[in-house]
C-alpha cells in the first residue's frame, strides 16, 4: 500500500497537480508508519516526541526562537510525500546555534511540500525573517517586466558593477539537501538543455564541474564565476553538499553576462551581472533570460516551483518569493564615514556588505548595497527601489565631498499596500 | 530517526545506473568494492531502523580519498548494517584486516594475566602508555544514524554504569554542554577533551549532528582511565599512564571494561558482540578488538633508518605522530601501536606492542652507539 501510494505520488505530473491544488491537499501529510520499516512504529512508542527534542538553549536562530515542544511534537512523524521530516529540515539549526552577525533561519525545505506540510513551523519563521510576512494571509505579487524601471543608469564616477541574482527550483524534483544523485542529475539535465537553447546575446556554454580543465578552471575563478565546494556549516549541515561535485556546474553565456549556477544551494541560481551602472539593462538580461528558460522549460513539460503566497520556492526559506538580490559594488568614501549611514540604509530598505559577499567585510570605501526584503514585493519593486536608494546615496556622497550636509530619507514602507 | 538519504522508497523510481555514485577518481575500500551490480542488488535494502546503502556509503563518497592513504568509505548506523550489506562490507573487512574472511571465527582475549612481560618498557624512551577500544550498546543505532533520543539514552546508561564504579576507577562524568570553563581547561591540559570533529571523513557520516548533546567524557579521579560517550562510537574506553608500564595499563583496561560491561548486564544490556565480528562498531576499521594498544616513543635514529617502514611492517605495528591519527611526528617521538585489529585478540595485540617496542629501543640504543641492527631485524609476524 505505501509504496504504491509513493510511486503515484512520486510522478512529476502528480507533484505538479497536488501542487497546482494548493495548500489544502497536503496538510495533513503522511505518517511515517507509510514507510515500509519494520521498526518504524515501535521505536516512535520508545522515543516519544519529548525524547528527540532538540536542546535549544544556547541558539539563536529563526528556527530555535519559533520550535516549541507542542509544534515538535505535532510535526516529528509527519513526512512529506519525498519522505522528507522535520528532523531533516532543523537538521542545521540545530548544528548551528548561530551566527555572531546574522540572525541566520536555522532550517531548510527538503522539497516543495516541506513548506506546507511543517507550516507550523516554516510560517512563523517565514514571518520572523522576512520582518511579518504572513504566508496564510498574505499573497506575493511576480513581476518581471523590466520595462517599468526608470532611473536605472548609475553615475559610473560611483558605480563600478551591479548584479541581479536569483534562483529557480524545478518543480517535482527534491531541492538540494533531500535529492538523490538521480534526481540532481535530472536537475542538471533539465537546466542544461534548456539553456542550450538559448540564442543570440544570451547562447552559451556549460561547465560540469568534475569535469571542467585546468585553464576553464582558472579563467571561471578569474572572471569570479566559479564556485566550490560550500564549506559553511550552514550549508554542509543541510546535507547539500552530498556527493560533490556530482551534477554540479556553470553556465554562462559568451558574453559573460548571464551565468547559471546548478546544484549549489538550490536547483539553480540565476545571475545577470555587468561592469559599470547599467543595472537597467542587467535587470532586462535578467528578465528576459528567465522568461526564456522557463519557456524552454515548459516545453519539455516541467516549470518552477511557485505558489502565490511565497512566490518562487526556494531551498532557503530567506530566498523565498522574489529570491532576488539586485546591488551594486559602490564607492562611497565620504557616506561610510558618516554614523547617519546605517539608518539611510535601513530606511531606504538596503543592506551593505563586503565585495566578497555576504560573509565578508567591506574593503576600502567600496561596498556591496543590495535590497535586504525578498519577498512582498515583486522584481520590479524590489530593483526599482534599489535604484533609488542608491542614486540618494550617490547624491549624499556627492553632497558631502563639496561639504554640504545629508538628510535621513524617511522609512519606505516594507510591503505592497 | 532517519537522516539523510533514508527516503530510499523515491530513488527507487530512477535506475540502479542513474544512481549509481561516480567513483571513478575515488581511493577508498567502499569504492573499490562497489560496482553498479553491486549497487543494483542493495539498494533496496534497510536495515529494521531504516539505514539505507546510501547511508553507508556515503562518507566514502563525499570522501575520494587520499592517494597514500587507503581509507574504508563506509560506517554502520546499526548492528544489523554488517548483516544486510554484508555483500559490500564482507569484502571491504577482508581488504581492510589483512584478508579476514566471512567464516572466519574472531577471539576475544581480556584477561591481562596472559599478557608477557610489558611492565618493563625503558622509561627513558617510552614516555607513554594506552590503549583504547570502543563498545557499541546493542539495541541502539550507532552514531551515525541515532535519534537526539536514543544519543541521549546511551548517555543516560553510560553514566548510570560508570557512575557505580569503585576504587581507583571511581570518578565522574562531563557533559559537553555543561561543562565550566575551568572544567574544560582541566580537560584539555590533561589531553582527556575531545571536540567536535572536523575531519570530512567523519562530519559526511552524520556522527556530529546535534553536536554537542549527550556528549562527554568520564574519567576517574586518578586521571587514568577515561571514557568518551558519543563521539565516533557509544563508547571509546581508553586506559592511560605515563611512563613504559603495558601491563599496568592494560590491566587496569581489561578490569574497567570487564567491570562496566557487568553493570551494563546488570541493566538489561549488553555490548554489540559476535563471534565473527567481534565487538561492533561504527567504523569496520575498528571490528574485532577495537583495541589500539600504542606508547608515545623516542625514537630519533630508527626512525631515520631506511629500513624502519620494513621493521614496523613486519612487527605489523603502525606509526603515527604524537598528535594521533592524523599528524606528524615531532621531535622524533613517534605513538607505535598495533596495526591490526580484528583476527587477533587483544591479548594478542598488545604482546605484539610490547613486544615490538622493546625490539625498537633496543635498535635505538644500538644506532645511539653507532651500532648496526642488521641481527636485530625480525621476522614477518
Amino acid at each position: 500500500m505505501a509504496s504504491t501510494f509513493s510511486r503515484v505520488l512520486t510522478g512529476r505530473r502528480t507533484a505538479m497537480l497536488l501542487a497546482s491544488l494548493g495548500t489544502g491537499a497536503l496538510a495533513t501529510g503522511y505518517l511515517m508508519s507509510d514507510i515500509n520499516y519494520a521498526g518504524a512504529i515501535e521505536r516512535r512508542k520508545l522515543y516519544p516526541p519529548s525524547a528527540d527534542f532538540p536542546d535549544l538553549r544556547k541558539h539563536n536562530n529563526c528556527m530555535a526562537t519559533n520550535l516549541t515542544p507542542a509544534i515538535y511534537s505535532r510535526l516529528r512523524d509527519k513526512v512529506t510525500p519525498n519522505n522528507w521530516t522535520l528532523d531533516q529540515c532543523i537538521q542545521t539549526g540545530v548544528d548551528n546555534p548561530g551566527h555572531p552577525f546574522i540572525k541566520t533561519v536555522g532550517m531548510v525545505a527538503g522539497d516543495e511540500e516541506s513548506y506546507e506540510i511543517f507550516a507550523d513551523i516554516f510560517d512563523p519563521v517565514i514571518k520572523e525573517r522576512h520582518n511579518g510576512y504572513d504566508p496564510r494571509s498574505m499573497k506575493h505579487h511576480t513581476d518581471l517586466d523590466s520595462s517599468k524601471i526608470t532611473h536605472g543608469q548609475f553615475d559610473e564616477r560611483y558605480v563600478l558593477s551591479s548584479r541581479v541574482r536569483t534562483g529557480r527550483s524545478i518543480r517535482g524534483l527534491s531541492l538540494p539537501p533531500a535529492c538523490s544523485r538521480a534526481e540532481r542529475r535530472e536537475v542538471e539535465h533539465v537546466a542544461v538543455q534548456a539553456l542550450a537553447g538559448l540564442k543570440g546575446d544570451l547562447a552559451g556554454r556549460y561547465y560540469r564541474l568534475g569535469e571542467m580543465t585546468d585553464l576553464e578552471q582558472q579563467r571561471l575563478i578569474d572572471d569570479h564565476f566559479l564556485f566550490d565546494k560550500p564549506v559553511s556549516p550552514l550549508l554542509t549541515c543541510a546535507g547539500m553538499a552530498r556527493d560533490w561535485p556530482d551534477a554540479r556546474g556553470i553556465w554562462h553565456n559568451f558574453d559573460k553576462t548571464f551565468l547559471i549556477w546548478i546544484n549549489e544551494e538550490d536547483h539553480t541560481r540565476v545571475i545577470s551581472m555587468e561592469k559599470g551602472g547599467n543595472m537597467k539593462r542587467v535587470f532586462e538580461r535578467f528578465c528576459r533570460g528567465l522568461k526564456e528558460v522557463e519557456k524552454l522549460i515548459h516545453e519539455r513539460g516541467w516549470e518552477f516551483m511557485w505558489n502565490e503566497h511565497l512566490g518562487y520556492i526556494l531551498t532557503c526559506p530567506s530566498n523565498l518569493g522574489t529570491g532576488l538580490r539586485a546591488g551594486v559594488h559602490v564607492k562611497i568614501p565620504n557616506l561610510s564615514k558618516d554614523p547617519r549611514l546605517s539608518k539611510i540604509l535601513d530606511n531606504l530598505r538596503l543592506q551593505k556588505r563586503g565585495t566578497g559577499g555576504v560573509d565578508t567585510a567591506a574593503v576600502g570605501d567600496t561596498f556591496d548595497i543590495s535590497n535586504l526584503d525578498r519577498i512582498g514585493r515583486s522584481e520590479v519593486e524590489l530593483v526599482q527601489l534599489v535604484i533609488d536608494g542608491v542614486n540618494y546615496l550617490i547624491e549624499c556622497e556627492k553632497r558631502l565631498e563639496k561639504g554640504q550636509d545629508i538628510k535621513v530619507p524617511p522609512p519606505i514602507s516594507q510591503f505592497r499596500k | 530517526m532517519p537522516f539523510g538519504n533514508t527516503h530510499n522508497q523515491l530513488k527507487m523510481n530512477y535506475s540502479a545506473a542513474q544512481e549509481y555514485p561516480d567513483l571513478s577518481k575515488h581511493n577508498n575500500h567502499m569504492a573499490k568494492v562497489l560496482t553498479e551490480e553491486l549497487y543494483a542488488q542493495l539498494r533496496e535494502k534497510a536495515t529494521p531502523s531504516g539505514f539505507t546503502l546510501d547511508d553507508v556509503i556515503q562518507t566514502g563518497i563525499d570522501n575520494p580519498g587520499h592517494p597514500f592513504i587507503m581509507t574504508v568509505g563506509c560506517v554502520a548506523g546499526d548492528e544489523e548494517t554488517y548483516e544486510v550489506f554484508k555483500e559490500l562490507l564482507d569484502p571491504v573487512i577482508e581488504d581492510r584486516h589483512g584478508g579476514y574472511k566471512p567464516s572466519d571465527k574472531h577471539k576475544t582475549d581480556l584477561n591481562p594475566d596472559h599478557l608477557k612481560g610489558g611492565d618493563d618498557l625503558d622509561p627513558d624512551y617510552v614516555l607513554s602508555s594506552r590503549v583504547r577500544t570502543g563498545r557499541s550498546i546493542r539495541g541502539f543505532c550507532l552514531p551515525p544514524h541515532c535519534s537526539r533520543g536514543e544519543r541521549r539514552a546511551v548517555e543516560d546508561l553510560a553514566v548510570e554504569g560508570l557512575g557505580s564504579l569503585d576504587g581507583d576507577l571511581k570518578g565522574k562524568y562531563y557533559a559537553l554542554k555543561n561543562m565550566t570553563d575551568e572544567e574544560q581547561q582541566q580537560l584539555i591540559d590533561d589531553h582527556f577533551l575531545f571536540d567536535k570533529p572536523v575531519s570530512p571523513l567523519l562530519l559526511a557520516s552524520g556522527m556530529a549532528r546535534d553536536w554537542p548533546d549527550a556528549r562527554g567524557i568520564w574519567h576517574n579521579d586518578n586521571k587514568t582511565f577515561l571514557v568518551w560517550v558519543n563521539e565516533e562510537d557509544h563508547l571509546r574506553v581508553i586506559s592511560m599512564q605515563k611512563g613504559g608500564n603495558m601491563k599496568e595499563v592494560f590491566n587496569r583496561f581489561c578490569t574497567g571494561l570487564t567491570k562496566i560491561e557487568s553493570l551494563f548486564k546488570d541493566k538489561g544490556h549488553e555490548f554489540m558482540w559476535n563471534e565473527h565480528l567481534g565487538y561492533v562498531l561504527t567504523c569496520p576499521s575498528n571490528l574485532g578488538t577495537g583495541l589500539r594498544a600504542g606508547v608515545h616513543v623516542k625514537l630519533p635514529c630508527v626512525s631515520k633508518h631506511e629500513k624502519f617502514g620494513e621493521i614496523l611492517k613486519r612487527l605489523r605495528l603502525q606509526k603515527r605522530g604524537t598528535g594521533g591519527v592524523d599528524t606528524a611526528a615531532v621531535g622524533g617521538v613517534f605513538d607505535i601501536s598495533n596495526a591490526d585489529r580484528l583476527g587477533f585478540s587483544e591479548v594478542d595485540l598488545v604482546q605484539m606492542v610490547v613486544d615490538g617496542v622493546k625490539l625498537l629501543v633496543e635498535m635505538e640504543k644500538r644506532l645511539e652507539k653507532g651500532q648496526s641492527i642488521d641481527d636485530l631485524m625480525p621476522a614477518q609476524k
